[in-house]
């Protein structure tokens, strides 16, 4: 039951980075693509944990700690480069 | 004595943060940590000043009690006001930047302060100069700043006034 | 039970990733995605992350330090987008009725171009 419930939870957070995806690829500004970057990013977070639920492996959700701080010091300096302050 | 109750406090939250790390709790892990911690804090350079302005009386306590439940209502009406824009079919949208006005002076109380109106329904914190507070809103109901004060602000300052001055 | 009760709570926080990634495609400028965005990814990865500790007890500290830091930092990656995204503004297109940001920074400019004069008068 519980297993069931949480793939299909699974399969809408991968549904919803694919449409942040198209609009990572479709633009049409560097803004609106690193919008969608943070947005992915943190989705992906969870996803690598989750991951680690389905594999039982506990490591991975040390891997998705360190994804989660790389992540945002990265669009925090991909913002801050497009402010022209970096 | 605002340094100390800075670097007890960031003493205190490294230590929480290494218990919620080493899960099954043993007693070693816990005094290693607390002598990590200790150790860290007390670095020269270790950046706690922030914590220093976080005000620790009784009144502050149940305040603090109180902005937390707050502030998960505010977040979960956001939600619910974002799937509603969202999801209409005619984007119920009129975004304009509208400037508020807060009376919190330290960093602690502004960081927050942003943090709270950037995740409450339908506002993000652009730009902080001094007082001024540059807002962006997705349906502009008032567009003079006393209005739009008592809107976004007001409701989290009174709580932010008392935690962290 | 606490399993069920996880993966429910995992299932919303999913339906708020895909609102996130609805609002993404749907909203016309990027401070308006930008606010779809942060809040739903905010509010969603809390309940997912939660519901993933409460399904597996002893992964709910490393979930619980995760969901801090993400309700610490998403909001502040936001505000520097929002940032950069007004430089932009007229690029991108942003409808914007009252900019006060803009009025703001061009009455500081004038301002500083006012001082400048008369410095530049004084010096003569």
């Amino acid at each position: 039951m519980a297993d069931t419930v949480f793939g299909i939870a699974t399969a809408i957070t991968v549904l919803g980075l694919a449409l942040a995806g198209y609009r990572f690829l479709k633009g049409p500004w560097a803004i609106d693509r690193t919008v969608a970057l943070d947005v992915m990013t943190i989705i992906t977070t969870s996803l690598i944990v989750a991951f680690a639920l389905f594999s039982g492996r506990r490591i991975y959700v040390d891997v998705g700690m360190v994804y989660g701080l790389v992540g945002f010091v990265g669009v925090v300096a991909l913002a801050r480069y497009l402010e022209g302050g970096l | 004595m605002r340094t100390l109750k800075a670097k007890i406090l960031a003493m205190l939250a490294l230590w929480v943060v290494w218990m919620l790390l080493t899960a099954p709790w043993s007693g070693q892990e816990a005094i290693a940590g607390a002598i990590i911690a200790i150790l860290v804090a007390f670095l020269p350079l270790f950046p706690a000043s922030l914590l220093g302005d976080l005000k620790l009386g009784p009144k502050a306590l149940v305040y603090m009690v109180a902005y937390f439940f707050v502030f998960i209502k505010a977040l979960v009406l956001s939600n619910l006001d974002v799937a509603f824009r969202v999801l209409h079919p005619k984007l119920p949208i009129d975004p304009g930047i509208v400037k508020v006005r807060t009376r919190l002076k330290t960093p602690l109380g502004r960081l927050l302060l942003a943090n709270s109106i950037t995740l409450t329904p339908g506002t993000i914190t652009v730009e902080m100069r001094g007082e001024d507070v540059f807002v962006h809103w997705i349906k502009v109901a008032a567009t003079d700043p006393e209005s739009a004060t008592e809107a976004i602000v007001t409701g989290f300052e009174k709580y932010l006034e008392v935690i962290c001055g | 039970m606490t399993a069920i009760i996880g993966a429910f709570l995992s299932l919303i926080g999913a339906l708020f990733f895909l609102l996130s990634g609805i609002g993404l495609i749907r909203m016309p400028d990027a401070f308006n995605r930008m606010q779809a965005g942060t809040k739903a990814t905010t509010l969603g990865s809390i309940l997912f992350l939660i519901g993933i500790g409460l399904q597996k007890p002893e992964y709910l500290g490393r979930t619980i330090i995760l969901v801090v830091f993400i309700v610490l930092t998403n909001p502040v990656s936001s505000n520097a987008l929002a940032r950069a995204a007004h430089g932009y503004r007229k690029h991108i297109g942003a409808r914007l009725e009252p900019d006060a940001l803009a009025e703001a920074d061009e009455a500081a400019e004038v301002a500083s171009k006012t001082t400048a004069n008369k410095e530049a008068v004084h010096g003569d």
